[in-house]
């Protein structure tokens, strides 16, 4: 298909430690359709945040290094793209915004400097257009009493009030893509719902697609209109929100969604996947997720499954599916 | 492209916003003043540099001025401070000293904070070879006391107090260099990094425009306090015969023209000392009271 924005086939990126490459992300593979909200779920040490940082070109490296696979933007291979192209895409193109607002923006400057900078990257903006471009963008993330805004510092703005500005600053070129690391995590409840309001509106607005990576299953079901779900630095499911909530396929998912605590049943303790998540690079033969599965036999120990797309569309590895 | 927003309604509580926003600069000079200690050093200090300015109007007598007469003369009310044992009034000659030994130090420091800045720069910020390479030499500079570093280096480039200046630039910069390279090291994890590299800043303009100004607070103390060594050893160099010459009036100097003096008439070694104490001690009281106060943890 052709309305791909962004597609991910088989990368790896891989970390050199003194044990040796450990593969972050082992062959992974998505797809991110212009305009639609894609969520990434997985548990921490899954590789969500590696697969970002190696979308954006943003891979430490030593010791970080994309091993293989490829990363397609609008057809253009970005693993194989200069550092200057890389530069152009960044923010221009592919915008990010990060887990922690609080450290996101740096102290020394004021809120309006440092989004005017942001605009002039890329823009050959006058002082004073970017000036009036950096108000209306933090219009536009609902901030009110913007003026004093721009003449303020970070450390007296709110979490909430930060992160907007940070939207506001990966919003301010019109990317096609935003790839948002985890929003909400650091916010409290109430200012989470109104972020993901807001970048909810600015996808239907802007027509901007985002790739939303999260551990909150809530989130998802009310932000995105597909999941893949990672485990291990693999994709193990993807499909449409209803299908995976309704009828999940892969035990791992299934798991997840079941951890989720039920309001309407009272239980006096909540379910949980039993084990840990793998260290990456851990187990080196079959399923990443059959020590911990419950629905494990012999074939799961011994050889890795492949990504099979199931008769609706939604894609799972398992066994369990490749048997039907 | 930007759409005119519909606001979100949950965005409209007010916002903290304080009436004027205070600068770093207000704010560290708020807090600074609340130490005393720091601002009696800040006195001193100044009082120095107006001395030091000032010295050709307010000096009573020339800086070589001799007058046979009235050599190694106690402290009276014609010379303040007595005379050498050339007749030369020693207040003035500590005024005029004032602006070489400040001058020396200052220059020093500002020598070595820029090239120890360049240098930890770009050892924390690109890391690998250029890090080894560059922390292995301020490693190597370290390992010399740095006054014999400071002498073997006036001894290649001869005596002279432009060549003083020059040994203690040389002899500070590594501890610059490892200040700034650890700042940068830590900044470089800092998410804003992140954000700027993610919005397709270069690496330059991330350097200038979100490293350096962070890093800026601890070069500041260290500058402080490191004047305050670089007149120390300005002030050995000439003791040494290695910084200045005479009859130039570097307090260093004049502690050693007159030590043959010492028991004879004390005044000529005591009030060059009493000078090098005093601004030392100025230094360093300012650069601690500087240093709490640009001490994030510091402030209430």
């Amino acid at each position: 298909m052709s309305n791909h924005v962004l597609e991910v086939n088989d990368l790896q990126t891989c970390f050199s430690s003194k044990e040796g490459t450990i593969p972050a992300v082992n062959g992974i593979t998505f797809h991110v359709d212009a305009g639609e909200i894609l969520g990434i779920v997985g548990e921490s040490g899954c590789g969500k945040s590696v697969t970002s940082l190696s979308v954006m070109g943003l891979v430490p490296s030593p010791p970080g290094n994309i091993n293989g696979g490829e990363i397609l933007f609008n057809g253009e291979d970005l693993t194989k793209a200069t550092e200057k192209r890389m530069r152009k895409i960044r923010g221009n193109d592919i915008a990010m915004i990060f887990q922690e607002p609080m450290t996101s923006l740096n102290p020394v400057y004021k809120i309006g400097d440092q989004l005017m900078e942001g605009i002039r990257i890329h823009t050959k903006l006058s002082k004073k257009k970017a000036y009036l471009q950096a108000v209306d963008m933090l219009e536009l993330v609902g901030l009110s009493r913007v003026t004093d805004l721009m003449k303020s510092y970070p450390h007296q703005l709110s979490g909430g009030m930060r992160q907007r500005v940070m939207i506001a600053m990966a919003m301010a070129c019109d990317p096609k893509l935003l790839i948002a690391d985890e929003p909400t995590t650091a916010l409290d409840v109430t200012i989470q719902k109104q972020i993901l309001n807001l970048m909810k509106n600015l996808n239907e607005k802007m027509d901007t697609a985002i790739m939303l990576i999260t551990h909150d299953l809530g989130v998802v079901a009310e932000m995105c209109s597909r999941i893949a779900v990672m485990y291990s630095g693999k994709v193990v499911e993807e499909g449409s929100v209803q299908d995976i909530f309704r009828d999940p396929k892969h035990p791992y998912t299934k798991g997840l969604i079941d951890s989720v605590p039920d309001m309407r049943v009272k239980k006096d303790r909540l379910y949980s996947i039993p084990g840990n998540v793998p260290k990456p690079g851990a187990i080196k033969q079959g399923c990443a997720f059959a020590p911990r599965c419950g629905q494990a036999f012999s074939r799961c120990a011994k050889e890795t499954p492949e990504l099979l797309e199931t008769d609706n569309g939604a894609k799972v590895r398992c066994w369990l599916h490749h048997e039907q | 492209m930007p759409v005119p927003a519909k606001k979100d309604p949950a965005s409209h509580t007010p916002v903290a916003i304080e009436e004027e926003t205070p600068s770093i600069i207000k704010e560290t000079w708020h807090s600074f003043k609340k130490n005393r200690l720091a601002l009696a050093g800040a006195g001193i200090v100044s009082l120095f540099i107006l001395l030091g300015l000032l010295a050709f109007f307010i000096a009573p007598e020339g800086i070589n001025e001799q007058k046979n007469a009235d050599r190694l003369l106690p402290p009276s009310s014609e010379y303040w401070l007595g005379t050498d044992d050339f007749g030369r009034d020693i207040f003035s000659r500590i005024l005029h000293g004032a602006r070489l030994s400040l001058t020396v130090g200052f220059f020093a420091v500002v020598g070595s904070c820029i090239a120890g800045t360049f240098l930890g720069v770009i050892a924390g910020y690109y890391g690998r070879w250029l890090d080894t390479l560059i922390s292995r030499m301020f490693d190597i500079l370290l390992a010399f006391p740095s006054i014999l570093l400071a002498i073997a280096i006036v001894a290649i480039l001869g005596p002279s107090l432009q060549n003083a200046l020059i040994a203690i630039a040389i002899i500070n910069v590594p501890t610059f260099g490892r200040i700034v390279r650890a700042k940068v090291l830590s900044l470089k994890e800092e998410e804003y990094i992140q954000a700027a590299l993610s919005v397709g800043m270069k690496d330059r303009r991330i350097l200038t425009y979100h490293i350096l100004p962070n890093s800026l607070a601890p070069i500041i103390v260290q500058g402080t306090l490191c004047i305050a060594t670089a007149i120390l050893e300005a002030a050995a160099l000439g003791f040494l015969g290695l910084g200045a010459q005479a009859p130039q009036p570097e307090w260093g100097r004049m502690l050693s023209d007159s030590r043959d003096y010492l028991q004879q008439a004390p005044w000529t070694v005591f009030f060059p000392g009493i000078a090098i104490m005093l601004t030392v001690l100025g230094f360093n009281l300012m650069g601690d009271g500087l240093r709490d106060a640009l001490d994030p943890k510091m402030k209430e």
